[in-house]
């Protein structure tokens, strides 16, 4: 073989792997863009059920009880720092079981002016929730396999991105909203 | 919001994908959307203004049944240039794991996409061969939706992941006016059954026995039973006297169906399991029929603990016999039950799922996401 010949080859070789990796590259990319815009779209869910969960609180047609303990469920999401947000969040989806599957407790709110029309407002926030969530850690699933792949820990391909984490909360809506 | 959809199976032939595809796109423009669909179709089919031809759709066989889809260069550069022009919001595609429109969408098209997942199937050969490319197609998605727990199920079980579960609706609108049957009517006297015939968890051997137990007593009792199976296995398991008090229509169309459920008195849904939302028994309450049914969960859901319907003990002829008997003796319970029937069922109209879907766009489209866009 002429010496030629083994540039052509190996040439070709390196086009061809060089390719390939930009491709891969490309697609581990394209799941950083989908993961980050999932996570955005998590926190607006949380951030809107939070502000919801408020101003039913705070709207006078709830008894004073039932409005303290959302008050203060909803604030302590609010206040959460990273490593509470789980917790803190889920406390919250309890709250409102407990709130809205009390007896007649539609019903009541919607005798009242404005009731209806919060009450939808939470279901939507609390429906959210759960869609976004589950579309968020989809992100994450496939993110975390692409960035295990041998081709991608070997070149380093994820970067400086973090290892992405599943975001894990009890997000059962009330009984009285459930569409699943 | 501009909704993109894509429907991978022909615009002319009858199917319940395509089915959903017009009910959904029918709401969503009543709810003030801008939508556009995309169906295999030639271009001098008669089509609605909100339905774009892809080109004449091709019979192959795919996972057990012919279908009639679209792809090939010619199908590949009309999606391409519909996701060009359309400037959409969102693109919504559908069964996007079929050799169809809906895998040509999924490669042509970048920015927000949501997927709904409609058929179940057992881990099949030709999705294992094509899993990394079915794979890359899917990474695209950002949001996932499937319209039952089967189909979730067969999703998740080989790629991994998790769904949304929107269930079918029933546009009740559809079911309120209709003729009864010729030579039927509500006369008091008449139980009603559709469903597969010989699925065992249909139930409807438990409603023959209860027939058999009712009949001798009541001699105006009749039976109407339609949907696919064999009538001998029905007459077989019927009392010989009362052979002429069944009778059995097979196969009905779209249109016969809602006057079968105009036909009868009670419309019985004997169901052993399964069921995860029972669009058969939704379809009856939009009918305006009474109701009696199984009382598994999914029924009892449905019916609100038994506001909205009779239940019956899950599997216990003699129960489903006593309830029925005390349905067709009181008329006045009958009209209540059907007309709280009407109410609960709203929670089930394509205008309430159309609602859900919408939150999944909406979802999907916050923040950055852009628009969808060609991927060149």
């Amino acid at each position: 073989m002429t010496s030629i010949m083994v540039v052509l080859i190996v040439g070709i070789v390196v086009v061809l792997a060089a390719v390939y990796i930009s491709w891969r590259a490309g697609r581990l990319d394209r799941l950083h863009i989908r993961l980050e815009l999932a996570g955005e779209s998590l926190s607006a869910a949380l951030m809107r059920r939070r502000a919801v969960a408020l101003e039913l609180a705070g709207s006078r047609l709830l008894d004073p009880a039932t409005s303290l303990v959302l008050a203060a469920s909803a604030h302590e999401a609010r206040m959460a720092g990273p490593d509470e947000r789980e917790r803190a969040e889920s406390d919250l989806s309890r709250t409102l079981r407990a709130v809205v599957d009390q007896e007649r407790f539609g019903e009541k709110l919607a005798e009242s002016p404005g009731g209806q029309a919060l009450l939808e407002e939470l279901e939507a926030a609390v429906a959210k929730v759960v869609y976004s969530r589950r579309f968020y850690n989809n992100a994450v699933g496939v993110t975390r396999t692409a960035q295990r792949r041998w081709l991608a820990r070997v070149l380093r391909l994820a970067g400086h991105t973090e290892y992405p984490q599943f975001f894990e909360i009890d997000d059962n809506p009330p009984e009285a909203m459930a569409t699943e | 919001m501009k909704v993109g959809i894509v429907c991978p199976y022909s615009w002319d032939m009858p199917g319940g994908v395509k089915q959903h595809i017009d009910d959904l796109a029918q709401a969503l423009i009543a709810q003030g959307h801008d939508v556009s669909v995309i169906a295999p179709a030639a271009d001098d089919d008669d089509l609605p203004p909100y339905v774009v031809g892809a080109g004449r759709a091709i019979p192959v066989p795919y996972n057990g049944s012919v279908a009639r889809m679209s792809f090939g260069f010619l199908s590949a550069a009309r999606v391409r240039r519909w996701i060009g022009d359309g400037d959409f919001d969102v693109l919504h595609i559908h069964e996007p794991l079929v050799p169809s429109l809906g895998v040509l969408a999924c490669w042509a098209a970048k920015g927000p996409i949501v997927a709904t997942f409609h058929a179940s199937w057992v881990r099949s050969r030709a999705i294992a061969v094509a899993e990394p490319l079915l794979r890359s197609a899917l990474e695209k998605l950002s949001g996932r939706i499937a319209v039952s727990d089967a189909a979730r199920k067969s999703l998740v079980e080989q790629f991994g992941g998790d769904t949304v579960l929107i269930p079918n609706g029933v546009t009740v609108a559809r079911y309120a006016e209709a003729e009864p049957l010729d030579g039927w009517g509500p006369d008091g006297a008449t139980i009603g059954f559709l469903g597969r015939m010989d699925e065992e968890r249909k139930g409807l051997a438990i409603l023959l026995d209860a027939f058999n137990l009712l009949a001798g007593e009541r001699p105006e009792l009749k039976l109407l039973i339609a949907g696919p199976g064999d009538a001998k296995d029905v007459y077989d398991r019927v009392t010989r006297a009362f052979h002429d008090r069944v009778t059995v229509l097979g196969m009905v169309s779209e249109a016969d169906k809602i006057r079968a459920y105009h036909s009868v008195d009670v419309f019985c849904a004997p169901n052993t399991r399964g069921e995860s939302f029972g669009i058969v028994l939704a379809e009856a309450m939009a009918s305006g029929a009474t109701v009696l049914a199984s009382d598994i969960p999914a029924f009892r859901k449905v019916l609100g603990e038994g506001q909205a319907g009779a239940l019956f003990a899950n599997g216990d002829p003699a129960s489903l016999a006593r309830e029925a008997a005390a349905l067709l003796d009181a008329p006045e319970r009958r009209a209540k039950l059907a007309a709280e029937a009407l109410v609960a069922v709203h929670k089930y109209d394509w205008s309430t799922v159309a609602r859900d879907v919408v939150r999944v766009y909406e979802t999907v489209t916050t923040g950055g996401a852009g628009r969808v866009e060609e991927d060149l």
